[in-house]
Parts: structure tokens; C-alpha cells; sequence
């Protein structure tokens, strides 16, 4: 990697301060970013390292759960009150990356990065997620925009990620089989106002809802709604570990699982 | 209290794994010498390119440069040389083009190394290295072996027109034509044979050192046989004598034979340790190994057998192309020659064979042998086509099998394809393996998957491989430029405790354990008094190192001739001691005894009157007991057996699963089972590897596409079942121990069972063959195909 200096602030609002320098970067868990420095990619003249925040912790109430930037992918997974209140994000927290990731990955990271292939964008956009920063609110639909893209200003930091308890959700994933990032993964949602269907990895624009299957699946919350509804190939991904087509087929069949898991 | 068994067949644990598993191995980049500088090695990131310029200056302006070096620095110096002449068809030798250690005029290949940067720290080598301004015209390249020998093929060396290195044959072509055209049937299958990437847990690093008061150079380097290093770059690359030349190999953490060949980091070190008269350390990062590490592999084929109407086979056709990448590794020429075409006949009596091979450059790393080395190559497509065979004419996969194989009274056994088998019972592997695997129960396992809509299917494969190489006459006439002898030192010391001295290296083996208990078994004494060295010039007397499967079968016997001289040395003194006739005296159980009478030497007693020959027959024998022998081997050794691989595919995925591997092989003697048994798992590890996952794919252009861990798949353990290990041995009837060697047979024999079973869970889809990797998305587009209508689940 190339020097940079490197701070630990323990305030919000100095972070905020050290981040106003537009070489400087922010460091969550750093399971994508210290790779990325490591390889030389990346030259920033800071490294602000949030992990000094206190950030982290998990917030449940009657109607949402409340995860703190900082809280790592184990916390969730292992979380007693996720599991009971959102089973389905405890799940995909469990099986993100592998057991050196999931101790030192945050959620805020995942979020922030939005890796095309990352699991939690799909929890956050399925459910509804509001994510919490230090100057506003935004929702998950308008979070996400495209590939390594987010509403996020420069200098702004996510605090926290809230998520409304749904009657019933689910993650399923096909991963890569080299690097075991979602190839596709699909994270399914019912709530008393519908479904909502968020697929990951599969797109060159990152993760998006699945409008068609959420239209039958809040007619017949079913694996078998979703017979016959085919998933365009157009715009998904194609490279050496499966094709754009097998990708749209792949789409189809992780949602019938998650809906199997779900119900 | 007896004393444990700790002899040949005893499973003790390995002497080595104290230290590896507690952090205190010790490998080249643990090292540092004083006044160490850093390399860093610009790569080329163009397949094929013309360097029109290499401007320098601001790089050695750059804060701690010390040097940079380009191809214009080294040109005087030697090419990095091959190992072995293979002649053409028409008698001319192989096209051998210049392999210079820094690219001269040309970059070949992405990795090629444009210029070394030398620095005060690793850091401010890489800084350096990105202020080297260099001016490419690039050049169209290729990657495939189709694509190399099409007309007007962008051409990558002068010296050799149209991409081919060589063009060879062996066996009996008018033979092959006589039988193909009064044969029953003839059954072609097409196959590939898919490009790995090494991927040894440590990569490659080199320290060159140079003492500038004696003259006396040293190289610390991650290779599997140092002395073969010392003579390659010290005799033909840099110039350098033996005697000021020391090659250290110290522990290395895996091969897989991509650590036997001579590298152009190890001169470049070497070299420029000399020019400025410090030591000079790199250490590959895991990018750099991907792109410049031997790759393995990569042949393309077709196979075609001719059977009478009983499915006997009558004769064999192969035409192979295969991949030399951008230059000439060490031993790539006799890897796709004569350790894969010889190897054509298997475990079968097929009378006549004929094998053509075409070798050619691409603008790829180059390619050499990896764990197997030409062997997995040849019982993949041996086994592949004996399937196909049995899938065309619809005969059982096993009986067709069982009435080719060579009989078990029938050894030695002349193939037509020069190699003399010595032993085996192949009839013994495979009932074991089928036994085992309950293959009979196999239909009622495969309806029960039915049932869950899995789809399931059982493979096998009845290999055979060569180890143990090579007698050196033999090898010498087939265009080998070493001799393949193995060295062995017994130092035994006053106190009668042991150090051995072998010429092969340990990078993972358990040689320090297994070749410790050949001293036990043979001189009697505890384990605990003995130890292994090796990976050392300065150490041992000489050696060829460690790979085809050979430190046991070769040095192992090495060790045994020098054992067996110090055993008479012994028994001299000892007749001396007990004033008996050499020719009455005994050695058991670590004693020299007068036969048929209670007067005898302990061992230790022997070891000391050597040292203190105070009462010694010193007019007829030199003190000391101190003994070397090289071994020369007979014959290759010819390990083979039987793997059993079972899968269940999930259908609306493509994924498959392992749910079950039998693998009984026959590898002669065996020293320690626990070894064994952790070599064949290894071995499998890999083939399953090579099988389902692992691919180094290039685009047409030559870029490496799977360069990381993020695109090429390594098998973790989570995609590997049980596997069951079991050998039925025959002993090798060459070398004193019977030994064949067991560091390959898992990587050969288990390729072709998994994709059997992979074809045979497709088999109502229509598909006679897959090549590998048998990925989920080739498995799921073959279901799809035979299933077009099919929902998504």
C-alpha cells in the first residue's frame, strides 16, 4: 500500500472534520478496502478509521431493529433478539464472506461500499431499511444507486440502519464459487402492505427489486407463484463462473428457496 | 518395556509438525541478511509486446533506489535453460528460443519481467517501480494452442516459426493404421485437459547473497531441488563455478512441482547480488504468483480407440496439442512427451499405440509439471475414452475394464509405448475399491436422490502412473540433461545417533519422519536418535531433489545402499571387537552378533570404536563411520489403482456435490500409512480441485482473466467429502524397499472418476464426456439442453 496517514477519531463530528479532506477515506471493517490499499488501487492521503465511534449495537423495539454502523456481521448473526424479530437478515449475516470477515465487516461498510455482490444491500432494500446518517435519513430505495454508488455526500457517515420487522423473510444465495461473494442472492420480504424482492450480485447495476416477482408474490406468497415468471438477462453479469442467462435463471431459483425458507 | 514400533509400517507422527504448527518453520522470507536490500519486479501487463524503451532515471532518483536493471543489463548472460532436448519426428531437435531473465526487446507474456528495481525497502522498490516510464508497442497475441498453429498466428519467438517448439511421435503409426482399418469399431472422443495455477500455500521468494572477500555466492530460494538450481543458473545462466556457489532451500511450504524449475527471480538476485555487493531479497506477492509461477496442464486432444465387437481394445490414436506458454520452463518439454504419451497404455493390454504431440508458444506463463507432471494428462484420457468406449457400445463401464486389463500373471509387462510395468494387480485395487464403495449398492442410492430430485452418479478409474524417475542411461538417450540418480549420506556419530544427508527436498512430504524410519527399520536405533537434513548445498553431497513421486522410491533407496555400507563397515569392527570372522558376524535389531552365539556389539558400541579406534583394525579400515551412495534406478516404479468418486447434482443449479471417494492404490511398500494416507487425500484435494473447480483461464488476447482468488477457484474444504484411503500393494521388484512412491497417485487416478460420475448422474441428458471444470453452469446447461421446457425448479 501507499503511506497515508491514519486517524481513529472518537467523535462523529471529527471524523466528519478529518473526511472533509477529499483525499481522505473512511474505514469500517475494512474487508473490501484494506485489500484494495494492499493492491495499490487506492492512494488516499487519510484513512479515517470510524471503529472509535461507538457505533455499534443492536436496538430492538415492537416494530424495528436497529443496527449500529459499526456492529459486525458475528454481532448480528449471533444476535438473539435479530434472529427471533428478523431471521432472515441473522441468516444472510451468518454466511457473508468467511470467518475473518464476519468479525471485522460492519454492516455501515457493506452498505456504504455497495458491492454489486455484497449481501446486506438485498436485506436493506427487501425490507424497507432506512438508513440513519449523520445529517439525514434516507430510504433504502433511494440509497442504492448502482454499482459502488450510493446517495451517500462526501463526509457524510452512516450511524445506523433500521429495519421494520416483516412477517416473514429470507435470504438464499448462490455464491461465487471462487471468491464466495453472492453470484446471486435473493432476499425476500412480507410485510402486511405486500412483498418486496431485492436481488444482489446478479446485476451490472447492483442490487434492485424484482418487481414481477414481488406482484406475485403478494398475490400467493409461494414458491409456486413464481412459476413461469422469467427474469430478464438482459443487464445481468456474465463472466467465467456463469453467464447472463444462467445468472437470470439462478435469480429464479434462489427466490423460490428464500420464499420456501420464508414461509 | 519393548521400545515402540517406529520402523517401515509404522504410522508415527511427523517429526516436522512441532515446528510448522507452532510458527517456527523457517522460510526464505523469514530470512534477512545483513545489508539486505528489496527487489521488485516490474511485469509486463501486455500479453505480447515490443519494448520500444525503458527510461530509468526517475526511478533511480526515487528515494532508497539503489539499482535498476532492464533486459539491456543482462543480455550478456546465459539463457534460463531447458532440461530436456525432444527431437522432432524427423530427427531435428525442438525449436529452444532465448528465455532471458529480464525481458530482451520483447515481452511474451503477462509477468514477463520488464526491469528489476532495487531499493532499501520493499516499499520504496514498488514506489520506484511505478516511475519506470516505459514505452510498449503492443503487439496481437494468443493464448490457445488452436490459435498458435493457425496460419498467419502472430509468431512470438524468430527461433520458433509458426509457435511450434516440437513435433513428436512415439509408437507404431502404420501399426495403429492397420488395426484402425480392420477394426469393429473405432470411438473417437475429443477432450481438453485444463491449465492450473500452482497456488503452493508459500510463494516463491530468493535471496541472493554475495561475499565479496571469498568470492562466494549464495542463493536462499524456494525450490524443491537446490542442486539442480546451483547447476542450471551457475553453469548456464550466470557463469558461476559449483564451489562459489551455495543454494540453500530451506523449509518451503509446498510445490506441487511448480518450485523444481529454475526461475528468473532466483539469477536476477543471484546476479545482481554480485553487481553491488549486497544481499538482495524478493518475495513474490500472490498476484505475482499467479502470473509467473509454471503453470500446469493445458493440452488439448483427440483420442481415438479401436476395439473388436467384444470391446477389446485393439489399438490407440492420440493426437495432443499442448501449451509451453511463453518460454521453456525447466522440464516442460518431457512433461506432454515422455511422461504422458509412454504412459498411453494404462492399466490395459492395448497391443499398438501411436502418439503424436505438438508442442507450441503462447503468450501465457509458461507451463511445466504440476503434481502429476503428465501422468493426470494420460489417465484422464485414458479413463475418459475407456468410459466413452463403454458408453458408445454399451457395455459396463467395469467389465470393459476388467477384460482389458493386463493380467496379473503377465508382469513385467512390455507396453507398446516403450515403459516396462515390473508389477501390479489391478484386478486387486479395483475389487477393493468397488468393495468399499458398495458400487453394488450404487442403483438403489441413485433412486433414493430420484426421489429428493437429486440427480446422482457414480465414477471410476482404474489408472496407472510412473514414479521414481529415472534410471539416467535411460533418460539420457531420451534427451534428459541430468543424470536422475538420487544421493544419500549416512553420517552416523560416535555416540551411534544418526543425521542423514539426502540429495531430495521436504516441502510438505514428511520426509524427515518417513526417511528417519528407514534408518530405524534398517540400523536398529530410536527415532528419536535421527534426523533428516536436507535443502542445502553447502550440506549435502549432491541430489536431484524431490518430484515425480521419487524420494522414496530413489533416495529412499539411496539411503538404503549407504545404510547397507555402513552395516559391513560395522560388522568389520564388530568382528575385530568379538575376534570372529566378518563372515560369521550378524547385524539384527541394531546388534552385530556372532551367529549361533550370545557375544555381540550394540550399535552405539560399534559407532564409538569407529570414532575412538583405540582397539581397531586400523591397517584394513578407515576410522569413522560416515557413508554416502548415489542410486541409480533400475526402472521407473509404476503406482496405480482404483478411485471411486460418487456425486449428487442439484438440478435447478447445476452444483455438485461429492458425497462420496474411494481411493485404493497400489504404491509398493509403505513406510509410514499416515503419510501415505495424508498424501493420497492431498493428491485427491488437488484432483477434485482440478476437476470441479480450478481452471487459469486467459482471454483469446492473453490476459489472465482468473489471476486472484477472486476468480480462480480453489477448493476449500467444505467442497471436499471423506475420502477413504486404502492401499492393496504389489512390491516394486527394482529398488530394495518395493517402494513405488504415493505423493502423485491422488492427483492421477481421481480427475477422471469425478467427471465419470459427473457424466454418468447426466447420463439420461445425452452426454457422453465433459471436460473439466465441471462447473455448475456447464452441468446445469447440459440438463437444460436435454430439458428445454424445464421450469426454473
Amino acid at each position: 500500500m501507499y503511506d497515508f496517514a491514519y486517524h481513529k477519531p472518537s467523535s462523529v463530528a471529527d471524523a466528519v472534520a478529518l473526511l472533509g479532506d477529499s483525499e481522505a477515506k473512511a474505514l469500517a471493517g475494512g474487508q473490501t478496502f484494506i485489500p484494495v490499499l494492499k493492491q495499490r488501487l487506492n492512494k488516499p492521503s487519510a484513512v479515517v478509521d470510524l471503529a472509535g465511534l461507538g457505533l455499534s449495537g443492536i436496538t430492538v423495539t415492537a416494530t424495528t431493529v436497529t443496527i449500529g454502523a459499526s456492529t459486525t456481521h458475528v454481532t448480528v448473526a449471533n444476535s438473539a433478539e435479530v434472529k427471533k424479530a428478523i431471521p432472515g437478515l441473522a441468516n444472510l449475516a451468518s454466511w457473508i464472506g468467511d470467518v475473518a470477515v464476519r468479525y471485522r465487516g460492519t454492516i455501515g461498510g457493506s452498505l456504504a461500499n455497495n458491492d454489486p455482490a455484497a449481501c446486506y444491500p438485498s436485506a436493506a432494500l427487501a425490507l424497507g431499511a432506512t438508513i440513519k446518517t449523520n445529517t439525514r435519513e434516507i430510504a433504502a430505495d433511494d440509497f442504492f444507486q448502482g454499482m459502488f454508488t450510493t446517495a451517500l455526500e462526501p463526509g457524510e457517515i452512516i450511524l445506523s440502519a433500521s429495519f421494520p420487522i416483516p412477517e416473514m423473510s429470507a435470504y438464499e444465495k448462490f455464491r461465487n464459487p471462487a471468491s464466495r461473494y453472492a453470484m446471486v442472492g435473493v432476499f425476500v420480504a412480507k410485510t402486511a402492505s405486500g412483498v418486496r424482492v431485492a436481488v444482489t450480485g446478479a446485476s451490472q447495476g447492483g442490487v434492485f427489486r424484482h418487481t414481477a416477482f414481488e406482484t406475485a408474490l403478494s398475490a400467493n406468497f409461494s414458491a409456486s407463484a413464481l412459476d413461469g415468471i422469467a427474469t430478464p438477462a438482459d443487464g445481468l453479469n456474465s463472466d467465467i463462473h456463469g453467464s447472463a442467462a444462467y445468472r437470470a435463471h439462478l435469480v429464479g431459483v434462489m427466490a423460490k428457496r428464500a420464499v420456501a425458507a420464508a414461509a | 518395556m519393548n521400545a515402540p514400533f517406529e520402523g517401515i509400517g509404522a504410522s508415527v507422527r511427523r517429526k516436522e509438525d512441532l515446528r510448522f504448527i507452532s510458527g517456527r518453520g523457517h522460510y526464505v522470507d523469514d530470512m534477512n541478511r545483513p545489508g539486505q536490500l528489496h527487489a521488485v519486479m516490474k511485469r509486463s501487463d501486455r500479453p505480447h509486446a515490443k519494448i520500444l524503451s525503458i527510461d530509468t532515471s526517475a526511478a533511480l532518483a526515487a528515494p532508497g533506489v539503489v539499482a535498476v536493471y532492464t533486459g539491456t543489463d543482462t543480455a550478456a548472460l546465459g539463457s534460463i535453460p531447458c532440461g530436456w532436448q525432444i527431437h522432432n519426428k524427423d530427427g531435428s531437435p525442438m525449436a529452444e528460443p532465448r528465455h532471458p531473465m529480464l525481458a530482451e526487446g520483447k515481452v511474451r507474456h503477462v509477468g514477463d519481467i520488464l526491469a528489476v528495481v532495487i531499493a532499501a525497502t520493499k516499499q520504496q522498490a514498488k514506489d520506484a517501480a511505478e516511475l519506470l516510464h516505459i514505452d510498449l508497442e503492443e503487439l496481437p497475441a494468443i493464448a490457445n494452442v488452436a490459435d498458435a498453429i493457425a496460419p498467419g498466428a502472430p509468431v512470438l519467438h524468430d527461433a520458433a516459426p509458426g509457435n511450434v517448439c516440437y513435433d513428436w511421435h512415439i509408437g507404431d503409426k502404420a501399426g495403429v493404421d492397420a488395426a484402425f482399418a480392420a477394426a469393429h469399431r473405432v470411438i473417437t472422443l475429443d477432450l481438453t485437459n485444463n491449465r492450473l495455477v500452482p497456488n503452493a500455500m508459500e510463494p516463491r521468494a530468493a535471496i541472493g547473497d554475495y561475499d565479496s572477500s571469498t568470492g562466494d555466492y549464495t542463493l536462499y530460494t524456494t525450490s524443491q531441488n537446490p542442486h539442480v538450481i546451483r547447476l542450471l543458473m551457475g553453469a548456464f545462466v550466470l557463469g558461476l563455478p559449483e564451489h562459489k556457489l551455495r543454494v540453500v532451500a530451506p523449509d518451503v511450504g509446498g510445490g506441487f512441482g511448480s518450485k523444481i524449475y529454475h526461475y528468473a527471480e532466483e539469477a536476477i538476485v543471484t546476479w545482481s547480488a554480485g553487481k553491488l555487493g549486497r544481499a538482495i531479497k524478493w518475495t513474490a506477492d500472490r498476484s505475482e504468483s499467479f502470473m509467473s509461477d509454471a503453470h500446469g496442464r493445458d493440452h488439448v486432444s483427440t483420442a481415438k480407440m479401436a476395439i473388436d465387437k467384444d470391446g477389446k481394445f485393439l489399438a490407440l490414436h492420440v493426437d495432443t496439442l499442448c501449451n509451453m506458454g511463453a518460454y521453456l520452463s525447466t522440464f516442460a518439454t518431457a512433461v506432454p512427451t515422455y511422461l504422458y504419451a509412454t504412459l498411453l497404455a494404462g492399466t490395459y493390454t492395448t497391443p499398438v499405440i501411436y502418439a503424436e504431440v505438438k508442442a507450441v508458444f503462447t503468450n501465457t506463463v509458461p507451463v511445466d509439471a504440476y503434481r502429476g507432471a503428465g501422468r493426470p494428462e494420460a489417465a484422464f484420457l485414458i479413463e475418459r475414452l475407456v468410459d466413452v468406449v463403454a458408453y458408445d457400445t454399451g457395455m459396463d463401464r467395469v467389465d470393459i475394464r476388467r477384460k482389458n486389463f493386463i493380467p496379473r500373471d503377465a508382469f513385467p509387462y512390455q507396453t507398446p509405448v516403450a515403459l516396462q510395468y515390473d508389477s501390479g494387480d489391478y484386478f486387486a485395487t479395483l475389487e477393493a475399491a468397488q468393495k468399499t464403495a458398495d458400487w453394488a449398492g450404487f442403483p438403489a442410492r441413485r433412486a433414493a436422490s430420484a426421489a429428493q430430485g437429486k440427480l446422482r452418479g457414480i465414477g471410476i478409474s482404474t489408472y496407472l502412473e510412473a514414479c521414481g524417475i529415472a534410471p539416467s542411461k535411460v533418460v539420457g538417450s531420451l534427451g534428459a540433461r541430468a543424470g536422475l540418480y538420487e544421493v544419500a549420506n549416512i553420517r552416523v556419530h560416535p555416540t551411534g545417533s544418526v543425521t542423514v544427508f539426502t540429495g531430495t527436498h521436504s516441502h510438505g512430504q514428511g520426509h524427515e519422519t518417513t526417511m528417519a524410519q528407514l534408518v530405524v527399520d534398517q540400523l536398529g536405533i530410536p527415532l528419536a536418535n535421527v534426523d533428516v537434513v536436507h535443502g542445502d548445498t553447502a550440506k549435502i553431497p549432491f541430489g536431484m531433489g524431490t518430484y515425480g513421486s521419487r524420494s522414496l522410491a530413489v533416495g529412499g533407496s539411496a539411503m538404503v545402499k549407504a545404510m547397507d555400507k555402513i552395516i559391513l563397515k560395522g560388522r568389520k569392527i564388530a568382528a575385530h571387537l568379538l575376534e570372529a570372522d566378518v563372515g560369521d558376524i550378524e547385524f539384527k535389531d541394531g546388534k552385530f552378533s556372532v551367529a549361533g552365539t550370545d557375544r555381540s556389539k550394540s550399535f552405539g558400541e560399534i559407532a564409538l570404536t569407529a570414532y575412538v579406534p583405540h582397539n581397531y583394525p586400523i591397517e584394513e579400515l578407515e576410522p569413522g563411520l560416515d557413508e554416502t551412495a548415489f542410486y541409480d534406478p533400475k526402472n521407473f516404479t509404476f503406482p496405480g489403482g482404483c478411485h471411486i468418486c460418487e456425486v449428487e447434482i442439484d438440478p435447478a443449479t447445476g452444483i455438485p456435490t461429492i458425497v462420496n471417494f474411494v481411493a485404493v492404490d497400489d504404491v509398493g511398500r509403505v513406510v509410514n500409512p499416515m503419510i501415505v494416507e495424508g498424501q493420497v487425500q492431498g493428491g485427491i484435494a488437488q484432483g477434485i480441485g482440478q476437476a470441479l473447480y480450478e481452471h487459469a483461464a486467459y482471454d483469446a488476447h492473453g490476459q489472465l482473466i482468473s489471476g486472484s482468488f477472486m476468480d480462480y477457484t480453489m477448493p476449500r474444504a467444505d467442497n471436499l467429502p471423506n475420502i477413504t484411503v486404502a492401499t492393496e500393494n504389489t512390491m516394486c521388484t527394482h529398488n530394495p524397499l518395493g517402494s513405488k512412491g504415493c505423493g502423485e497417485v491422488g492427483a492421477i487416478g481421481s480427475p477422471p472418476a469425478v467427471i465419470g460420475a459427473i457424466v454418468d448422474a447426466l447420463k439420461d441428458y445425452g452426454v457422453r464426456h465433459l471436460n473439466m471444470p465441471a462447473s455448475p453452469e456447464k452441468i446445469w446447461s447440459i440438463i437444460q439442453a436435454g430439458r428445454p421446457a424445464m421450469a426454473a425448479e
